[in-house]
């Protein structure tokens, strides 16, 4: 029989959200804050295993299916979508909340796809919302950003369904379960799932394209794509080595792009591709321990990030300014925004009593157990950076350093409600982790609050600090970008193109007559041969094709006896 | 105009007291108790203050190198 359980928990949110535009503002804030409440619902209704089977030509396909790594994405995505809509709800068009509300459906999809082809289907209909909703700020620069965004995922999303036809080829079984990098097929599925988690060499396009979204709209958008890829990894793909190294090589280039860039909500972009660094680093150290510190690490960072980037959305929408060089001393005119903004720099940097220090330690934790000298020295000093560049640097050049002048009060309340709640989630979490914990993948054997752990963070975070403050005359903002791989084909593609298309109509221009002759003479000579009276066309007498056969049959007989 | 009191002179200097006095206050308490070490080298001496303190240094002096390269101004696509 099929009950509420068989229910997608994400289809209501899409499904509403295409009733948006037909709706008045008041029932539009009833739909944007109750359907995910409900979604959440539905979530704990999904029950182990597979609670609705679909035939699709000749496979069955598994679209509600459901484990404890599903049903903990799934809250978090639900209680990012309530608070992300609350944010949202004074201000935004009709079509952001459309494609904010589809998108949050989506990856609630994907989450309990139980077979690869849902999840195409929801990983591409979470592409195609994303790219509306940077569409939706509706400035020049959104447009560029959006095309490019979209031409990234379209590439990723092909690239994810030529490695999934592929494994449907080799095992004949579409059922989404851990694969070893071991295959063409699912080297492709692998990187397919990488260009959506931001991996080098297309970890540009989140720095991009966030931030060229509408205040509101970059809180929805760092919570969805690169989070849904770390739950198809850590399904797809636990124990996969080759992600420890992508994960380093994220954490550094997050924490580097990030304290050279003067646009604040692209430091928190950068900042979005180093946590995604130390998830990848956990997925592929593949313990129990590590996968439960992604997975917690994971529900922390949504929280966090989108109240600081709630916090920055605040800022920009107060001011219309996003550069450092142009904000500064916002903490006297706007308190909430200031402590909100601190509460999830220090999430982010791992302070204790907030829900960072409970979630990622358990990677470092992880790769110490594991003997993983190396890289539990570099996942050490990529924790110091994230204080230096999300943790110091982003509030500082936001809320402190010089005045700037700009006295804007804070913003309006629902805006201000949503930071509030996630605040306090991110303190909630840090003081009392028991609920995070009872909800992981695995059985949590960890304590995070021993005494040696707590003074060590303090030691790592304090003297980093330090290191900052000396270290100021070095940070300070320049009206600056930093070149990434986009360079390739933002700059250098279509300078090749338009150099070629010059030489090539130079060349045409000059040698014209030359090429015309040349293909005369080619056809020429076609029609000789082919031609209705060419010597191929003719029709030949019955008597000749026996010839040729005897003597084909005779030199095979020859053949045969040698 | 009157400055916000957080930003007053006497007020920074306060605030750079507490934190330097934090600071040793966190020497002090890795110093009384026994760090466990998974590995050799994190069982020296207030190994997470100047691990941190040098690894920021380090990144920060790296960026400036690399800032040096890579570095352009901000209308370097707006110009197509």
């Amino acid at each position: 029989m099929i009950g509420i359980s068989a229910v997608p928990p994400g289809l209501p949110l899409i499904l509403g959200a295409l009733l948006l535009p037909l709706l008045g503002p008041r029932a539009r804030a009833v739909l944007v804050l109750g359907l995910p409440l409900l979604v959440l619902a539905l979530v704990w209704q999904v029950p182990d295993g597979t609670s609705l089977r679909l035939t699709f030509i000749d496979y069955e396909l598994a679209p509600v299916t459901g484990d404890r790594l599903s049903r903990l994405f799934g809250t978090v995505f639900a209680i990012m979508a309530f608070a992300g809509g609350l944010f949202a709800l004074n201000r935004s068009r009709v079509v952001e909340l459309v494609a904010a509300l589809t998108g949050a459906g989506s990856a609630i999809g994907l989450t309990f796809a139980g077979d690869l082809f849902t999840l195409i289907v929801f990983w591409e209909l979470l592409a195609l919302s994303s790219t509306l909703l940077v569409w939706s700020a509706m400035t020049d620069r959104s447009y560029g950003a959006g095309m490019r965004y979209l031409l990234i995922h379209l590439l990723g999303g092909v690239v994810l369904m030529a490695g999934v036809i592929g494994h449907v080829a080799d095992t004949g079984s579409v059922v989404f379960t851990a694969m070893l990098p071991d295959s063409p097929a699912h080297w492709l599925i692998l990187a397919g799932f990488l260009v959506n988690a931001g991996a080098p060499p297309v970890s540009a396009w989140l720095p991009d394209a966030y931030p060229e979204a509408s205040p509101t709209g970059m809180v929805f958008l760092s919570a969805f794509t690169t989070k849904s890829a770390i739950y198809v990894l850590l399904r797809g793909f636990p124990g996969a080595e080759i992600l420890i190294a992508i994960g380093l090589y994220m954490i550094f280039y997050g924490i580097v792009y990030a304290l050279l860039e003067n646009d604040m909500r692209r430091i928190l972009a950068y900042s979005i591709v180093n946590q995604v660094g130390f998830m990848l680093c956990g997925i592929g150290i593949g313990t129990e321990m590590a996968l439960n510190g992604t997975a917690a690490h994971a529900f922390a960072h949504i929280i966090y990030k989108a109240l600081l980037l709630m916090s920055a959305g605040s800022v920009l929408y107060m001011t219309g300014k996003r550069k450092c060089t142009d904000l500064g001393g916002l903490f006297r005119s706007m308190p909430l925004t200031t402590v909100c903004g601190i509460i999830g720099a220090l999430s982010i940097s791992t302070f204790p009593l907030t829900s960072g220090f409970i979630s990622k330690s358990m990677i470092s934790q992880a790769a110490a157990d594991q003997q993983m000298a190396i890289l539990w020295f570099l996942l050490t000093a990529g924790t110091a950076g994230v204080l230096l560049h999300a943790g110091i640097k982003f509030p500082w050049f936001v809320f402190f350093q010089k005045d700037s002048g700009l006295r804007p009060p804070d913003p309006p309340l629902n805006m201000r409600m949503a930071m509030i709640l996630f605040a306090f989630l991110c303190i909630a979490l840090g003081v009392w982790p028991a609920p995070l914990y009872a909800i992981l993948p695995y059985p949590v054997d960890y304590v995070p609050y021993t005494y040696a752990h707590v003074v060590a963070k303090l030691q790592l975070l304090l003297f980093s600090g330090l290191a900052f403050f000396i270290m100021l005359p070095y940070l300070k903002r320049t009206l600056t970008i930093t070149l990434d791989w986009d360079w390739f084909y933002r700059w250098l593609g279509p300078r090749a193109i338009g150099q070629a298309t010059r030489v090539v109509s130079r060349w045409h221009a000059h040698r014209r007559i030359d090429v015309l002759r040349h293909l005369g003479h080619l056809f020429g000579t076609l029609f000789l041969y082919h031609g209705p009276r060419g010597i191929l066309a003719r029709t030949w007498a019955t008597g000749s094709m026996v010839l040729w056969v005897v003597i084909l049959l005779g030199i095979y007989l020859v053949a045969y006896y040698y | 105009m009157k400055q916000h009191w957080l930003v007053r002179p006497g007020t920074i200097r306060l605030l750079w007291a507490v934190y330097l006095f934090t600071l040793a206050l966190t020497i002090l308490a890795g110093l009384i108790t026994d760090v466990h070490a998974w590995f050799r080298l994190d069982g020296s001496v207030a190994f997470n203050a100047w691990f941190g303190f040098l690894a920021c240094i380090g990144m920060i002096l790296f960026t400036k190198l690399l800032g040096h390269l890579l570095q352009r101004k901000d209308t370097y696509y707006d110009r197509d």
